[in-house]
């Protein structure tokens, strides 16, 4: 695999290359540009402190070669995390030749040129093994308290296959209604597009009300299957103190209805006994799209004024799609926790608006989605496991650029959006979700490799689990504002969602405009404080152990071995060692401003952790 | 005159009070020279809803047969209505609110009735004078003199009795340069960098006019400011066309070759009527009920609101940047030099001066720039933005000072010693008051009008020992560097805590603030105890 990939790199080191910072677009660092099998690395020439800025193949959107000038050819890296790299190369020949071998690099053919096969934390196989089982879904149904006298497992998907009908996009285990028999299943399978019948997403085990999910009926213009009418009705049978069901279509209704056309659809109301049939109107993955696009136009617009940067976000529609999506959560939240409802969802193939409105109304009703491990499960459920596209969506492979679009992305700015709005109820903080959101697309991880489970059984097990990684760095997650016992916290969240309440989200689209966001952090000083508190309780109880034991008098007011500057100066030095740019930089810098072993290490362990260095 | 005059129904009962936050009660309402007060019948240990007249800009009422309602939409944003049975009473009581809302005699206003039992009229009217605050800063003793040229307010009837001038100037000279200037203000130091030794100083335009008047002491004075080094900024706060058509009015700007070594920049501020209509169509936004995403950004753009924002900020950085990074001096002026020159003067010391950033050295800037400055607050803070009433000379420029300076603090969350609650006090009190601070146009409109004689300063107020902590900044570490704002508009954002306070949004984050608090003491306290219990 190595050879493949290094065959694609024509030109593997080229010097006196200019770094121009694309926010000021004044200053412009010289270096040497350096293509590895795996990253881009641009190292600094004569600075005091070692500057380099590494970027992983696998997070490159675009390489765009732009008109040579009298300094050079210009290169232009776009990345999928919103970095964008404007390098001047000195002679035309070499930037064509990075030019191609970084869109050869950036764009592999095969799961097994992704950097997640060879990306290695220094763990053996045994723990690799293990990490992936930390992440349980059978245990996520039973915490909802399934299976139950109405819910039950149905072994019918366990080879991917529903009897005589593939349905190589769901996970094995799924959960239906007691009384859904066989027969009906299949039936019902047959009914949908890709075989995906309607199954359980979310229980609330406080009335019994559920959240179902599933693709489109083959409806047609007037096609009716008895056993996915029987099927409907049996969900509403498992909820025995209501006596209808709510069917949340969660396309617009004209595509719906166009969709009638191919013999695909809707489920007419009619046909089917008991249903209340809802559309909630959210775009499509082509209209998402092109959406983000028009928004980072203007995010990376330089020095814009106010008018054009408002007018360029509403143009660009994107938080008018955010809104559409948490409005929708916030229907289903309603239908389930205040009538005691249950609710079927689908858009088209049941994988794109589908996965983020089951998981916006998860996480509205039911506090643990709100804990970083309960995010992590949510994603594992409703993403991962349920067959969201990664491979496509996220552009990992050479493939259609038709299939790309933000549409996880969309749900973790919903869960940002609610977290600006309830600042106490969730456990995680921001950077949670911007470093699930860069590892959805850095390909370092196996979790998100791949279109489904089926495929990525296979692929997974050569591969590192992001969700250990995160775990096991959980106190940078933590939001220190979380209080589980609040009011606000505990039990149903109800947003409001007038216009005003959606914000741009700078800290992810502009997330390298360091020069934008909050000169100082609330989040990092109190987490810095309480570090801080922490470490010097510990220490006065280690030295209370101390005189105890020792009965001596005077025992000197030391700070044994951690590092005076640490102690003296957390604030800072927590500020530029958890300071969040993936760039090299930042540890380093942080490691020679502490300028001791202690904080060096850390800082390099930083670094070393987020694969900034190997 | 009689307030009684005014109020032919005196009590109401069985009123229905709706206001945010709170469930409608039923009680009795009863007017007041300077109060509505609004009482629950059912006799609980609840305090009675007090609502002082002044704050209310606009009023709505829609009698019926038998009863009628009344909307009072207030100055500080807020919405209340008021469902009155009897047609007459509610007649009576609306009638009651217009006239005594928008009384205009100074004197007859309630902070010349205000009488807190823990304040003493005897005491000092505001912080520090002109004297005091000279006094403090002896590194400028050797080139700046306090000058009582205006002692009387002939020399300029909106500026102090005592303002700081270069040590060269004598009171001569500055009358006939303040001759030269609109209004008599004639350029004054508002801030001394230590660090570079520069200065920023503010004024009013030149009264060049169309013929190009020189005033040769008005140049000696600009002369005296750089003496020594080459080069000094004049920072217009109008458009240079602004500035050329001033002078067909008598006004004008600094020519380049009569005021040698000093070097005109433009950078157009709004203010007055845009600024007024500004904010007013901001507030209809936020108010906005439909539920489109388009709908809110369109008007969001249109109202220019933060438009303001970012030119006011990147204007202060501007001069602040000349300050600390060139070494040069400025001058701050637009036209009268009463309302963006100290917008941009104030926001300047804020990002240069630690000083300036604590709770007692903020309430000190703001003392100096803009009440003894002589911001016309009582032109300007007549009506807020929900007023029918015909504009005259309304601007919300404090408004828009303490927007620049919320968003500072936002970026820079641990440098200001206060906090957001001080900031929307002070939104409050600029309109509607209990204390004199921001009566008058002038100091010396306040001196005759005995403002400080008979009402209590707010700011003295605020720094009471048990108000202090609620509006000091739990995160504060004081910087000695200067805070240089992003102005790039991703950076700045809608104050929600102003223009939504009345949501449940704004609702959350008052909650957050206080866990903030909490978190802080918490992480402080219990170390201590137990550093101390080590020790012994």
């Amino acid at each position: 695999m190595e050879t493949i990939v290094m065959e694609h790199i024509r030109l593997p080191k080229v010097e006196n290359v200019r770094l121009i910072d694309t926010v000021t677009s004044r200053r412009a660092s010289v270096g040497t540009l350096y293509l590895t099998a795996t990253h881009t690395i641009f190292v600094e020439n004569e600075t005091e402190i070692l500057t380099e800025t590494w970027v992983l193949h696998s997070l490159v959107f675009s390489v765009e070669k732009q008109a040579s000038t009298t300094t050079g050819c210009p290169l232009l890296v776009r990345c999928k995390n919103f970095q964008v790299l404007q390098f001047v190369i000195p002679q035309e020949r070499d930037c064509h030749d990075v030019h191609v071998s970084l869109l050869h690099l950036s764009r592999p053919e095969h799961y097994e040129e992704l950097y997640c096969f060879s990306y290695n934390a220094n763990s053996d196989r045994e723990d690799r093994r293990k990490a992936w089982d930390f992440i349980n879904l059978k245990a996520e149904y039973s915490r909802m308290g399934l299976p139950n006298h109405l819910w039950k497992l149905t072994p019918a998907n366990h080879h991917y296959k529903i009897i005589g009908m593939v349905s190589d996009t769901y996970p094995a285990d799924l959960y239906v209604p007691k009384s859904a028999t066989p027969p009906v299943i299949m039936g019902s399978s047959k009914f949908r597009s890709r075989g995906r019948f309607p199954t359980l997403s979310y229980y609330y085990k406080e009335n019994h009300a559920a959240i179902c999910r599933s693709s489109q009926p083959l409806s047609g213009f007037s096609a009716r299957c008895l056993e996915d009418e029987q099927m409907l009705e049996a969900i509403v049978r498992s909820n025995p103190r209501s006596d209808f069901m709510y069917v949340v279509d969660t396309r617009p209704k004209l595509n719906a209805m166009a969709n009638r056309a191919a013999g695909k659809g809707y489920e007419n109301e009619d046909n089917y006994s008991n249903i209340k049939f809802h559309f909630v109107g959210i775009e499509n993955i082509h209209v998402m799209r092109n959406s983000l696009q028009k928004m980072l136009e203007v995010s990376e617009a330089h020095f814009p004024s106010m008018s054009y940067f408002l007018e360029g976000l509403e143009s660009s529609g994107w938080l008018k799609h955010i809104k559409a999506v948490v409005d929708a959560g916030v229907f289903i939240t309603k239908a389930i926790a205040e009538e005691g409802i249950s609710v079927l969802v689908h858009c088209s193939d049941g994988w794109d608006r589908t996965a983020q409105v089951c998981s916006v109304a998860s996480v509205l009703l039911d506090p643990y989605y709100r804990t970083l491990k309960g995010l992590m499960v949510l994603i594992e459920r409703d993403w991962v496991s349920f067959g969201h596209k990664f491979s496509h969506r996220n552009n990992h492979l050479n493939g259609d650029p038709k299939e790309v679009s933000p549409v996880i992305d969309q749900f973790l700015e919903c869960v940002w959006q609610l977290s600006e709005q309830f600042p106490c109820a969730f456990e995680y903080n921001e950077r949670f979700l911007i470093t699930i959101h860069h590892h959805v697309y850095s390909c370092q991880y196996g979790n998100f490799i791949g279109n489904n489970q089926k495929e990525r059984t296979e692929l997974q097990e050569k591969t590192h689990s992001l969700w250990t990684y995160l775990w096991k760095n959980r106190t940078d997650y933590i939001n220190p504002l979380y209080r589980p016992d609040h009011s606000q916290t505990q039990g149903v969240l109800r947003p409001l969602t007038a216009p005003y309440c959606f914000k741009f989200w700078g800290a992810l689209y502009n997330r390298f405009d360091r020069g934008i966001h909050p000169r100082q952090s609330v989040m990092e000083y109190l987490m810095a404080i309480r570090e801080e508190t922490q470490q010097l309780e510990e220490q006065l109880d280690r030295m209370a152990d101390d005189i105890e034991a020792s009965s001596m008098f005077a025992y000197p007011w030391r700070i044994g071995n951690i590092c005076t500057i640490c102690k003296e100066n957390m604030s800072e030095q927590a500020k530029h060692v958890f300071s969040y740019g993936i760039h090299i930089e930042t540890a380093v810098e942080a490691s020679s401003m502490a300028g001791q072993e202690g904080c060096w290490y850390k800082g390099q362990q930083y670094a070393r952790t987020e694969g900034l260095i190997m | 005159m009689e307030f009684s005059e005014h109020i032919k129904t005196a009590n109401v009962e069985d009123v229905v009070l709706r206001r945010p936050f709170y469930q409608p009660t039923k009680g009795t309402l009863c007017v007041t020279g300077h109060h509505l007060i609004f009482s629950n019948r059912g006799g609980d240990s609840a305090r009675p809803f007090l609502l002082l007249l002044r704050n209310i800009d606009a009023i709505e009422k829609r009698p019926s047969v038998s009863s009628g309602t009344i909307t009072l939409k207030c100055k500080d944003l807020c919405v209340l209505q008021l469902d009155i049975p009897g047609m007459e009473e509610c007649l009576n009581i609306a009638s009651s609110i217009e006239s005594l809302s928008s009384l205009e005699t100074v004197s007859e206003m309630y902070p010349f009735f205000y009488r807190p039992p823990f304040l003493s009229l005897q005491d000092q009217w505001g912080l520090s004078s002109t004297e005091q605050h000279y006094a403090q800063m002896k590194e400028i003793h050797d080139g700046w003199r306090v000058s009582q040229v205006n002692r009387d307010y002939s020399v300029s009837p909106s500026y102090p009795p005592a303002v700081i001038v270069p040590h060269s100037i004598d009171d001569e000279t500055l009358v006939k340069a303040a001759r030269f200037r609109q209004g008599g203000r004639f350029p004054v130091l508002c801030y001394y960098h230590r660090e570079t030794g520069t200065v920023i100083m503010r004024s009013s335009q030149p009264l060049s006019g169309a013929n190009r008047k020189r005033c040769r002491e008005d140049e000696l004075l600009l002369q005296a400011v750089i003496d020594g080094s080459e080069l000094g900024y004049i920072i217009d706060t109008r458009s240079s066309q602004q500035a050329q058509q001033a002078r067909m009015t008598g006004g004008g700007f600094e020519s380049k070759s009569c005021y040698r070594g000093w070097k005109r920049l433009h950078r157009q501020l709004e203010k007055g009527k845009v600024l007024q209509e500004s904010l007013i169509k901001l507030v209809e936004a936020c108010g906005d009920q439909s539920h489109s995403v388009d709908r809110w950004l369109s008007k969001l753009e249109n109202s220019k609101w933060l438009s303001h924002v970012q030119t006011a900020l990147s204007t202060a950085g501007l001069v602040a940047e000349c300050v600390e990074r060139d070494g040069h001096s400025v001058l701050v002026h637009g036209s009268e030099g009463t309302d963006t020159s100290l917008l941009v003067s104030s926001l300047a010391q804020l990002i240069l001066d630690p000083d300036s950033r604590t709770l007692a050295g903020f309430l000190g800037l703001l003392e100096r720039e803009w009440v003894q400055a002589g911001h016309p607050f009582q032109q300007r803070c007549a009506h807020s933005a929900y007023s029918h009433v015909r504009l005259r000379h309304e601007a919300p420029v404090f408004v828009l000072l303490l927007d620049c300076v919320w968003q500072l603090a936002r970026q820079f969350p641990l440098a200001m010693g206060f906090s957001e609650p001080l900031l929307l006090r002070l939104a409050k009190e600029v309109y509607a008051s209990d204390y004199g601070t921001f009566l008058c146009n002038s100091d010396q409109e306040r001196c005759v009008t005995g403002v400080k004689e008979r009402t209590h300063c707010l700011f003295q107020s605020l720094l009471r020992a048990n108000e202090r902590q609620h509006y000091s900044n739990p995160l504060y570490e004081r910087t000695e560097l200067a805070i240089w704002p992003s102005i790039q508009p991703p950076s700045l954002q809608l104050w929600k805590g102003l223009f939504l306070q009345w949501t449940d949004d704004a609702l959350h984050l008052v909650e957050a603030q206080k866990v903030i608090q909490n978190l802080v003491s918490q992480c402080h306290r219990p170390l201590n105890e137990k550093v101390e219990n080590t020790d012994g």
